[in-house]
């Protein structure tokens, strides 16, 4: 369920929006328990409850099997000292670079080339473009591993034209296996915030960059002063949802190179799985789930709080 | 004359973008229907054509079953979520009782919650419970993690109903209940079609979860058994590539026909504000 939390992460801005409309909030009912009580409770069984315990554990030592024993904050501590834990958060921040970020300055760039003109067949382009958001990311996983293989078509193709000296094992190098996931990232995310800038520049109004025009405004100008305001709630949009999937990424990692080489490409989420599940650390598992958690909910605000700010 | 360069240029950029999002599918398609001992390099286009290693990759991956299993936790986690979420959202939608926006607010919390924070208790408890290593195991969590995002969906529609049809039948004396099902639910339709079309592909495509949740002694879902296979076949390329289209299959199969509903879901309901 790779994008369960990351894509309602946007209704929740354009809900925000929404509250200022003025609908009645409806006649006062007290039947309105009986009809959340049956969500609520498999909810609060298998969300809230397990996430309460997910806190409980992150206090402990625990191998999964014999009885807990309390450490305080030892494993937070470890979380931020511990360099192999601590890595795979700088890992993530690379992520959020090539998930987030590239995707994002792609598709503003595609948005301000397409701010004055209809695109015809737009429906077309954005069928594909969008189509790497709905393949499993195992698959996605499994597909550029074999591309990026040490005789896979990326180094084929570099040999035929001329460039094998940059033929390398992509996913076997320790500089490039981050990149490397990173750039598969780029690939599944650039057409989502494409699709969305792209879509969001065409609904302001060309009078905007007619008038921008009269008053002598260049392409640069123009750019800064009509269509990055105008894109304001689409970028919020769009970084939340990427840097979300960034934060979170552990198909890709578990199915392209297993963390490595070495740990190079361990991210919070991989290390939290071989913490809990295989090297018997469920304490610190549970730590880098909360830390993470948190990390996503204070991006998640922090981008959204920005965007708001910036409407002012 | 500069314009139509201009749109030539435009033009020639989506293209080119578009060529990018297809290019390893087309890659990953045409290797697949190379015979599962050809020599294939690159991208090239098989000769001849045959399906001989999505049979193949068929009866060694045991995918058949592995789908089947898919199919009931998707369905399962689709049906009760469903049917939860249109509850919850009829009611935060619709009606005023104390405390409403404050539990609204802890459904909100597990929009952006990731199954990472949650995984770690689940999967202890569970293999005390005896839940492990079945379907229940992975649509228990799935359930409840979407009814989430459904409640904030369905709540966002109901809000958006006219409120006059409300009225109307219950002028006609319908129940609360009789006013969802007979009135809200059938206008409704595509908006709760949009959002079984996202719980699906979600719970289709999870692969954390049922990692944690399936050894694979008894049963495997897609994902997880294209992961396994692949870590036992790692070289047979046209086998993984067949491998891969057939757990793909059946998302792209729904995307094709409800293309709408996922690019509404994902993109354009986060911008009706």
């Amino acid at each position: 369920m790779a994008d369960v939390a990351a894509a309602p992460a946007s209704f929740e801005a354009a809900d925000r929006r929404h509250r200022g409309d003025v609908r009645p909030p409806g006649e006062p009912r007290r039947i309105g328990y009986l009809y959340v009580l049956p969500g609520l409770l498999i909810y609060a069984a298998f969300v809230l409850v397990p996430f309460g315990h997910t806190f409980w554990i992150s206090f402990h030592e625990w191998d999964g099997i014999t009885p807990s024993r309390w450490v305080g904050l030892d494993n937070y501590r470890r979380v931020f000292t511990d360099p192999q834990v601590r890595e795979t958060f700088s890992h993530a921040l690379v992520l959020i670079g090539f998930y987030a970020l590239l995707p994002l300055i792609l598709g503003l760039v595609l948005a301000a080339l397409l701010s004055r003109m209809r695109v015809r067949g737009i429906s077309g382009f954005r069928a594909v473009l969008f189509l790497p958001q709905v393949v499993a990311l195992v698959a996605v996983g499994v597909v550029w591993r074999w591309i990026l293989a040490p005789d896979g078509p990326l180094n084929e193709g570099l040999r035929a034209i001329g460039l094998g000296s940059l033929a390398r094992p992509w996913l076997g190098d320790f500089t490039w296996a981050l990149p490397a996931v990173g750039f598969v990232g780029t690939w599944v995310t650039f057409g989502l915030t494409m699709v969305l800038l792209v879509a969001g520049v065409q609904k302001i109004p060309t009078s905007l960059y007619d008038a921008a025009r009269v008053d002598g405004a260049g392409p640069m100008r123009e750019f800064f002063v009509v269509t990055l305001p105008g894109l304001r709630n689409e970028i919020v949009v769009c970084l939340v949802l990427t840097t979300t999937t960034a934060l979170r990424s552990f198909d890709l990692v578990y199915v392209m190179t297993g963390g490595g080489p070495g740990t190079s490409t361990s991210v919070p989420s991989y290390r939290l799985y071989t913490a809990a599940f295989q090297t018997g650390e469920a304490g610190l598992g549970a730590a880098i789930g909360i830390v993470l958690a948190v990390a996503i909910f204070v991006i998640a605000f922090g981008i959204t709080r920005l965007g708001e700010r910036g409407s002012r | 004359v500069t314009e139509t360069i201009e749109r030539a240029v435009n033009y020639g950029l989506l293209l080119f973008f578009s060529v990018l999002a297809l290019a390893p599918i087309v890659g990953v398609v045409l290797t697949a229907f190379h015979g599962p001992d050809a020599l294939v390099s690159g991208f090239a286009v098989p000769d001849p054509f045959t399906v001989e290693s999505f049979r193949v990759a068929w009866t060694d991956g045991a995918f058949g079953s592995s789908l089947v299993t898919s199919a009931v936790i998707t369905l399962t986690t689709v049906a009760f979520s469903t049917v939860f979420s249109v509850l919850t959202g009829y009611a935060f939608g619709t009606m005023r009782f104390r405390g409403a926006t404050l539990l609204f607010y802890v459904f909100l919390f597990g929009l952006l919650m990731p199954f990472e924070a949650t995984v770690i208790p689940l999967y202890f408890d569970f293999r005390r419970l005896g839940l492990t290593d079945t379907v229940w195991g992975v649509i228990l969590p799935s359930t409840a993690l979407s009814i989430a995002f459904g409640t904030f969906w369905m709540r966002a529609f109901f809000r958006s109903a006219p409120r006059s049809l409300i009225e109307a039948a219950r002028i006609d004396g319908a129940s609360s209940l009789g006013v969802l099902l007979r009135v809200l639910v059938p206008y409704g339709r595509p908006a709760i079609l949009t959002m079984v079309v996202l719980v699906f592909m979600w719970t289709w495509n999870d692969f954390l979860l049922s990692l944690v949740m399936l050894s694979g002694q008894n049963i495997l879902t897609a994902p997880l058994s294209l992961a396994f296979f692949q870590s036992q076949r790692t070289t047979d390329i046209q086998l993984l590539a067949a491998a891969s289209i057939i757990v793909a299959f059946p998302v792209l199969v729904v995307y094709v026909f409800l293309q709408r509903h996922f690019i509404r879901g994902m993109v354009s309901g986060s911008l009706k504000g």
